[in-house]
């Protein structure tokens, strides 16, 4: 671990990843662990490590976004500058390239907007790999988070930054699937990428589905392995169950009856 | 046992497995790694490097299977529920689409299958047997057999009867995945010689369940699953060591491995081989590591 950056609610803590690939894929992500005490927290956990997409990857540094909400994530939340950690990645397919003539719109709620930072770089990015370089003001990008402490991420990201809160503390006063809504009444011309919880990731669906406007969803579901062992993380599609860490995490909208499936964003 | 090359084995040399020879006793458990996955994931290095002496594939049945409703996972106390429920692609589509990769790999290969009665056993046995690609054949019986609604691994006799019935379908020889959910496993394990197996492996997931905190029902889709990792070590070094003293064809023993400290152990308490399950999911070279561990 390289740094460890308080965002509010959340920490952005980044690590340094000597061996690995230096061009993660947006939308990619890494199973963690520490690599001291993983282990004996409540209930005698963490055993399993937890998957986190990459909020960055600059330099073969690698910066993840987390929020202490079990005990994974606390104890990865107390790690600080110079300990270990297990790092097993790039996984699973990230990203792909908005639709052609369509303007990206990225939606995210909560601490899904990790893998939107990096995706936001790479399409803002003159040359992307995507293949396509909108303009900087091109590219929408729309937060939603419970409060102003947890909105305090938004800061990472360039340009400007719509933004909708629980409490109503900064921002709309709502979901941040309103002013999706607004933003297709204004033009629907749209790719929409969207990561954040259940809920709302099947409202983006059912919205983009009504709307005819294709969607990219980063979905979450529980895992074991990450790289296709343990077939744990299945979730229901149109064509019956995907991997979610081989086949996703970033589904095609239109590949699902609803993404509010039994154990997701466990 | 004599090493191949004829010196004395020590913990984690060479060995011969029912005539197979290995360069090293660390296999996976099936189901817990998905060779033809990793390489995707890790690239055609994780061939050229495998993690394991021999690998064991995830169990294949007659039919294809899409396995269970999620969710699917519940972490407990140094260990994990799972209610996976065999996703496979059946029979032909192993045969057609998988089995060709899974030959490039630098390791014998082991073939687990299950049936729901004996005449799909059968099957599996015979198409799976007849492959040059197979070196062994893994019958997993821990499943209840729709002709008579038992468990087969759980009973001697129908252990027994499952084995017998097999045995003369195919040369290659049997390795028969014990239940710890079985009175006594080591009657099923005496039951299994006497019918012709080759070896035994053991143990498979222990019953378990976890319930939604939030509704205080069953958390996993299938209602029940079974636990592995290391909460589940210290019954499986047991288990092991009884069917060890009970039968004379070799124990592969495993549950809750995750350093060449407890190869180690299963090996003292009379396993020929180890197999590492749970662990490869935290660390996919975990096999490798614990191979390592045990040599040095």
């Amino acid at each position: 671990m390289t740094a460890v950056e308080r965002l509010g609610a959340y920490s952005l803590i980044t690590a340094l990843d000597a061996g690995g690939p230096p061009d993660p894929r947006p939308g990619q992500f890494y199973m963690l662990a520490a690599a001291e005490r993983w282990g004996g927290g409540a209930d005698e956990r963490p055993y399993l490590p937890r998957a986190f997409s990459h909020a960055r990857a600059r330099e073969g540094r690698l910066s993840f976004l987390l929020e202490a909400v079990g005990p994974g994530t606390e104890r990865l939340a107390e790690l600080r500058e110079g300990a270990g950690l297990h790092l097993v990645g790039p996984l699973g397919v990230g990203w792909r390239p908005p639709e052609p003539d369509t303007r990206p719109v990225l939606v995210g709620g909560g601490i899904g907007a990790a893998p939107l930072l990096c995706l936001q770089d790479e399409l803002r990015a003159p040359a992307g790999a995507l293949g396509v370089a909108p303009p900087g003001n091109a590219v929408a990008l729309l937060l939603g988070f419970r409060s102003a402490a947890h909105a305090q991420s938004a800061a990472l990201f360039a340009g400007e930054v719509a933004l909708a809160t629980d409490d109503g503390s900064v921002g709309h006063r709502g979901l941040v699937t309103d002013l999706l809504e607004e933003e297709l009444d204004h033009d629907s011309a749209a790719t929409v990428f969207a990561c954040g919880p259940p809920a709302m990731l099947e409202a983006v669906r059912a919205l983009c589905a009504r709307r005819g406007v294709p969607a990219q969803l980063a979905l979450e579901s529980g895992m074991a392995c990450g790289f296709g062992a343990c077939f744990g993380c299945v979730v229901p599609t149109k064509a019956g169950y995907v991997r979610l860490c081989v086949d996703g995490p970033v589904i095609d909208a239109d590949a699902l009856e609803s993404a509010l499936f039994p154990g997701a964003g466990h | 046992m004599t090493a191949a090359n004829g010196a004395s084995p020590g913990p984690g040399g060479p060995l011969d497995l029912c005539g197979v020879p290995l360069a090293g006793p660390v296999l996976n458990g099936s189901g817990t790694f998905d060779a033809i996955a990793a390489r995707r994931a890790f690239g055609d290095a994780l061939f050229e490097r495998f993690p394991f002496d021999a690998f064991v594939s995830k169990t294949i049945t007659l039919e294809p299977r899409q396995g269970n409703p999620p969710p699917r996972l519940w972490e407990t106390p140094a260990g994990l529920i799972n209610s996976i429920g065999l996703p496979n692609k059946g029979l032909e589509g192993f045969l057609a689409s998988d089995l060709p990769e899974l030959a490039e790999l630098p390791v014998p290969l082991i073939v687990s299958v299950m049936g729901f009665s004996r005449d799909e056993l059968a099957t599996l046995v015979e198409r799976v047997g007849e492959r040059d690609e197979v070196a062994l054949i893994e019958l997993n019986v821990s499943c209840p057999n729709v002709e008579t609604g038992l468990v087969m691994g759980a009973d001697p006799a129908e252990t027994a009867r499952a084995v017998a019935a097999v045995r003369p379908l195919t040369e290659k020889p049997l390795i028969v995945k014990l239940t710890p959910n079985a009175d006594e496993p080591a009657a099923v394990a005496r039951a299994a010689e006497e019918a012709g197996a080759d070896a035994v492996s053991l143990i498979n997931t222990l019953k378990g369940m976890a319930l939604d905190p939030r509704t205080s029902r069953p958390w996993l889709g299938g209602t029940t699953g079974g636990v592995s990792g290391p909460a589940v070590r210290a019954v499986a070094l047991e288990q092991l060591a009884t069917v060890a003293r009970a039968v004379g064809i070799p124990p592969i023993g495993m549950g809750g491995i995750a350093s060449g400290r407890h190869a180690a152990d299963f090996l003292a308490a009379g396993a020929v081989c180890v197999a590492v399950g749970t662990e490869s999911f935290r660390d996919p070279a975990a096999g490798r590591r614990i191979a390592a561990e045990l040599r040095a």
